[in-house]
């Protein structure tokens, strides 16, 4: 990459300190990397220069002549953020003739601002007021016509204030350059110049996405989010950072609390995760912490089976739960019971609830949700490399010269990584895209391969025949980093083009192509998600995808590498921590003697032997009778799980059921006792995002009424069952889960700054890991391991003719019941939308709005229908978000034979039209929401 | 390689471009040709469009910004700039109104509001039917007959309000 080329995409480049550039900035000398421009120069020197347009991470637009400082030799002012330095320049930055050019750019800016500032949002955080104030600019007194136009407040999101707009065109460079949507521009000219979208259409039809990232750096009050009118003085809220509670990116955000309660949302800059960017979820998506439904007491269920759940103190709760386990364990053995953790708790958490189930209770059915999302990844990975996380960083993905996505709706479901994609774009990178729907990365990509559902294996494998077959592979990787290529070669010899086209759909040509591209690059990175792990064949998949890294070398480098995106915030941490039925803390085996000795000394105990039961088994066994006892924390199976009504079956038939969660869930209300956790902003503790990232995060707010943070509670009920630990702090009960488990083994809470750390970080000085294997495979050498293509469990055929996929919706999150509380989320999207191809919409004479019952052989559901080409024919979509259209009635509970993952990508269902009087109605808990009282 | 987005050879297979957009393809071409690329297209696709129908429609401007790969507020942004663009079509006949100081002075004014009920649109539209676009221009150089309106390239000075129908009508459909 030639220099200039490079220093455009964002690389600066590299110069040795004695080539370094010496100026003076008010009479301070300083040297700085030649290219710096003068504006960088004086805030590394402490000499903080007034600017309206300027931001560190866009590029500059030199529009708003704030910044202009004196060179010394100039003929006229310069503007300091688009002026390089040069050799020897003198500048000044406050000389009398640059203090008279600020003060008459602020005048004019003021002469066609309205002077509100009494009800202004950014009162007191305006730098139009503060600069106005530092230069002591008077008010104008208005002589010519003052602009106006009525405010932009089209959207539940965030209010447009043309007047206030002064024209800095952060908002649309923001838009424009990191969330690559450009929905907003500058519109018509001089005196009638606006930001608006094309023909002035509402934001949603011109694309925005909502992320507020254009309402963040707007440096006056022209953007402001509905939720913070009236809601508090820029002086009466203190920002306290924490991460972001929805999916696994993991991003830092900032949280305005204002009397003891939050009432706005920012992104922080200080975290490599997401450096600065954020979601519509992350920044508007808090409110469920404040919900009126928050449970605030325990609750225990009176006068037997049939009787009422009431209020109860916590030492009767506790003591019912104690009880309840203990008598059941009694009665029947430890593996009557089982736990259910919580990829949505700390890591701290999630090792007190193993260690629960396994030191206090004595069994090893211990599991949680990533049973349903990336146990796939977990096995497959392991098998082919020895470690199941993403083997490189979020950051790192922008280095790449070609992308092939797999399987994950990345914008949507892992936003802000969409954005880290999308850069790689913008600095050349091409991009292939694999999903069955027309996903919004799509319009990023040079290739869309629109592979039919359930196809993935057979893409894959015909992608590595090209590959192997035309000799384009790194022959000399495989050769001295891996093993199993033979074998693998033959299972690969049947997948050639035309095989694998008429399997996936895909066209001859455009295999060719992406084959060719993910060949050629030097450094190439999969991404892929539940769109390869949630089938029967998700093991194969992730094998798969393992198996074209290897095969191309593509692994051990920046912008290489195998990086499966995980979905919940800590299900990642979840899994490190040994919320596994087969494995303990760190992925040790729990058959493995040695190990259970460790574990068994460290926690003065007999570890149960054998690996214990997963999600979906422990509800059969549930079923069956099996197990007795169920201690779910921070999970909704009822709403979650494959085959929703066998589900709750299981529940109702165990004899003690206990439910730790914030809100009274479908599955909580079937509970015999309910202990009121807190969330994320009411807790301390650490997450771990999907790049391995270790992040720690501090309570933002006091949990409501009598919640307690889950780490307390099982402490408590530790001791109750007559274990009595002493790492009484979350800090404490790291250090413990680290002296245990390896690739934590250096992680202290007192280590972790705004970075984190990235495991493996086996030691007290280790820095952390950004990338695995690097000189080799966590076992040693990469294993091809042969796989090959098998259907999906269920096919359409005459009587259900569709194939229904189901994912994720940009706007909500999982069963919705954090997101569906917010009013802007909630308002924006307020039901089910199911989408289905325009063809197959005529012939059942759907339109949009349209109220359908979707029938699978497990279950029929109403919901109304988007019609759409994001869908190919013969494909339904529907997200698993609502409850009152759960998409999880129709799923089935058909398992990868390895990874016990259900397959909900794969399910075969009739579509019919109903009636519009239909329409399931909107839970009175979310539709409330949405009611402009909502917010008081 | 560190091309590959600027070259313009995407191969995603958006649907073929209808029929009528083959001429901005045209146009792509024979800017290419002359070393124009990437952004630098818009300003001659937009005159393609505008020398074709007269104005810019909508459909057009959205199929500039697939073409080129920009967003369609930048393409709106920039047609709204420039004075030369227009946005809706332009009517068979263009009625410019004065808004000079020497009209203003001998009642301009009243002639606009007059304009106004007599063709039911607001300075910049174009009526309905298609016959008439009304634009309101500074000095149009008569000053001695003001106040003026000019209706494609004839002048009407001297005018009052109650003179309006009677030339309107002589405008053919
Ligand atoms: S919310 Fe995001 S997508 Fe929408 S206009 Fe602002 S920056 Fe663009
Ligand atoms: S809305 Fe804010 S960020 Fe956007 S141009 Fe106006 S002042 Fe700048
Ligand atoms: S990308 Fe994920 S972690 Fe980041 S703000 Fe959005 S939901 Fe939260
Ligand atoms: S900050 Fe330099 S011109 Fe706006
Ligand atoms: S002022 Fe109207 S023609 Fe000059």
């Amino acid at each position: 990459m030639a220099a200039d080329e490079a220093a455009k995409a964002g690389f600066r480049t590299a110069a040795a300190p004695q080539d370094w550039v010496r100026l003076s900035v008010d009479g301070r000398e300083l040297a700085v990397p030649p290219g710096t421009s003068i504006l960088e120069a004086a805030r590394r020197a402490g000499v903080e220069i007034p600017t309206l347009c300027y931001h560190p991470e866009l590029t500059v637009a030199g529009a708003c002549r704030l910044c202009l400082v004196e060179v010394e030799g100039a003929r006229n002012l310069a503007a300091a953020c688009a002026t390089p330095v040069q050799q020897d320049m003198v500048v000044h930055t406050e000389s009398p003739q640059v203090v008279e050019a600020r003060r008459t750019v602020l005048e004019l800016l003021l002469q066609n601002h309205p002077l509100e500032c009494y009800r202004c949002e950014r009162n007191g955080d305006c730098r139009l007021q503060d600069y106005a104030y530092r230069y002591q600019v008077e008010a104008p007194r208005r002589p010519g016509a003052v602009r106006h136009f009525a405010p932009d407040d089209r959207n539940p999101f965030f209010v447009r204030d043309y007047d206030k707009c002064i024209l800095c065109g952060q908002c649309v460079r923001v838009c424009d350059e990191i969330q690559a949507i450009g929905a907003i521009d500058y519109t018509r000219r001089g005196f009638n110049t606006q930001i608006t979208s094309a023909y002035g259409q509402g934001l949603e039809e011109a694309g925005c996405v909502f992320c507020g990232m254009c309402v963040d750096v707007c440096p006056v009050g022209a953007l402001v989010p509905k939720y913070a009118l009236g809601a508090g003085r820029s002086w009466e809220k203190t920002w306290r950072r924490t991460i972001c509670p929805y999916c696994g990116v993991g991003c830092a955000i900032e949280l305005a609390v204002k009397g003891g309660r939050i009432v706005g949302a920012r992104a922080a800059h200080d975290s490599p995760a997401n450096a600065g960017k954020i979601c519509v979820k992350g920044h508007f998506g808090w409110d469920f912490v404040q919900s009126p439904d928050r449970l605030t007491t325990p609750l225990v269920r009176r006068g037997g089976k049939d009787g009422p759940l009431e209020p109860a103190s916590w030492e009767e709760a506790l003591h019912r739960v104690a009880r309840g386990l203990a008598e059941i364990r009694e009665q029947y053995g430890p593996d009557a019971l089982a736990v259910l953790s919580s990829a949505k708790c700390t890591n701290e958490e999630n090792y007190l609830m193993q260690k629960l189930a396994r030191a206090a209770l004595g069994t090893n059915n211990v599991d949680h949700c990533a049973r349903l999302c990336h146990a796939s990844t977990v096995a497959g990975l392991a098998t082919a490399f020895g470690s199941g996380a993403m083997t490189n960083s979020i950051g790192d993905l922008a280095q790449a010269q070609v992308l092939l996505v797999i399987g994950s709706n990345t914008t949507e479901a892992h936003p802000v990584i969409g954005l880290r994609i999308k850069e790689a774009v913008r600095r050349g990178a091409k991009l292939i895209v694999a999903d069955p729907r027309r996903i919004p990365l799509t319009r990023y990509a040079d290739l869309h391969l629109q592979l039919l559902p359930g196809t993935n294996v057979a893409l894959l494998n015909g992608l590595a025949w090209i590959i192997w077959k035309r000799g384009w592979y790194d022959a000399e990787f495989v050769a001295a980093r891996t093993e199993g290529f033979e074998g693998w070669s033959r299972a690969v010899e049947p997948y050639n083009p035309e095989y694998v086209s008429k399997l996936t759909g895909v066209p001859v040509q455009a295999l060719e192509e992406a084959a060719r591209f993910y060949a050629q690059a030097e450094r190439a990175a999969i991404v892929y998600s539940m769109g390869v792990t949630q089938h029967t064949s998700g093991t194969d998949g992730v094998l798969a995808v393992a198996n074209l890294a290897m095969l191309t070398g593509n692994l051990g480098r920046p912008g290489t590498g195998v990086n499966p995106l995980r979905g919940q915030n800590n299900v990642q941490g979840a899994c490190d921590m040994g919320a596994l039925p087969d494995v303990l803390p760190g992925y040790q085996k729990i058959e493995d003697p040695a190990v259970r000795e460790k574990f068994g000394r460290a926690w003065g105990v007999r570890l149960p032997e054998r690996p214990g039961l997963t999600v979906t088994e422990i509800m059969d066994a549930a079923a069956r009778g099996q197990i007795k006892g169920l201690y779910l924390m921070g999970e909704n199976p009822v709403l979650s799980d494959p085959d929703a009504g066998h589900v709750q079956q299981a529940l109702q038939r165990l004899d003690f059921l206990v439910v730790q969660d914030i809100f009274l869930t479908e599955s909580a209300a079937l509970a015999d006792v309910v202990l009121p956790g807190t969330t994320f902003a009411e807790k301390e503790g650490t997450f771990t995002n999907t790049e391995r990232r270790v992040q720690k995060f501090m309570p933002v707010i006091e949990p409501v009424g009598a919640a307690r943070p889950d780490w307390q509670i099982l402490l408590d009920v530790a001791e109750r069952l007559g274990h009595r630990w002493d790492t009484r702090t979350p800090a404490a009960i790291l250090d413990e889960a680290a002296s245990l488990t390896p690739i934590y083994g250096g992680i202290r809470h007192r280590r972790l700054g705004p970075a984190g750390l990235q495991w493996p970080c086996p030691t007290p000085d280790h820095p952390g890991t950004p990338i695995l294997h690097t000189q080799q495979f966590s076992r040693g050498k990469g294993l091809f391991y042969p796989v090959t293509y098998r259907r999906a469990h269920e096919l359409p055929d005459e009587e259900y003719p569709f194939i229904l996929s189901t994912g994720r919706l940009l706007f909500h999150f999982h069963t919705g019941t954090m997101s569906r509380r917010s009013p802007e989320l909630t308002t924006h999207r307020p039901w089910e939308r199911s989408e289905i191809n325009r063809q197959d919409a005529a012939r059942l004479g759907l339109k949009d709005g349209d109220v359908a019952r979707i029938r699978s052989r497990r279950g029929s559901v109403l919901a109304r229908v988007e019609v759409t080409d994001r869908v190919p024919p013969g494909v339904v979509f529907m997200t698993f978000h609502y409850r009152e259209s759960a998409a999880n009635l129709l799923t089935a509970a058909a398992l990868d034979p390895v990874a016990r993952i259900p397959e909900f990508k794969v399910s075969a269902v009739q579509v019919e039209k109903v009636a519009p009087e239909q329409a399931p109605a909107v839970p009175e808990e979310y539709a409330r929401c949405m009611r402009p009282e909502a917010r008081v | 390689m560190a091309n590959g987005a600027q070259d313009g050879s995407r191969l995603v297979q958006v649907q073929a471009p209808a029929q009528r957009f083959a001429y901005l393809q045209a146009a792509v071409d024979d800017a290419a040709a002359e070393g124009q690329r990437g952004e630098e297209l818009l300003i001659p696709l937009l005159q393609a469009v505008q020398g074709k129908f007269g104005y810019l429609p909508a459909e057009d401007l959205a199929a500039v910004a697939e073409i080129l790969h920009v967003p369609l507020s930048r393409v709106y942004g920039v047609a709204t700039f420039y004075n030369q663009f227009r946005l809706t079509p332009v009517g068979k006949h263009i009625i410019r109104s004065c808004t000079g100081t020497a009209c203003h002075v001998k009642g301009a004014q009243m002639l606009r509001d007059a304009l106004q009920a007599e063709l039911g649109i607001a300075p910049g539209q174009t009526t309905p039917d298609g016959r008439f676009t009304w634009e309101l221009v500074a000095c149009l150089g008569a000053c001695g007959m003001a106040p003026v309106i000019m209706i494609d390239d004839e002048f009407h000075g001297r005018l009052t309000p109650q003179q309006l129908p009677r030339i309107l009508r002589t405008y053919s459909a």
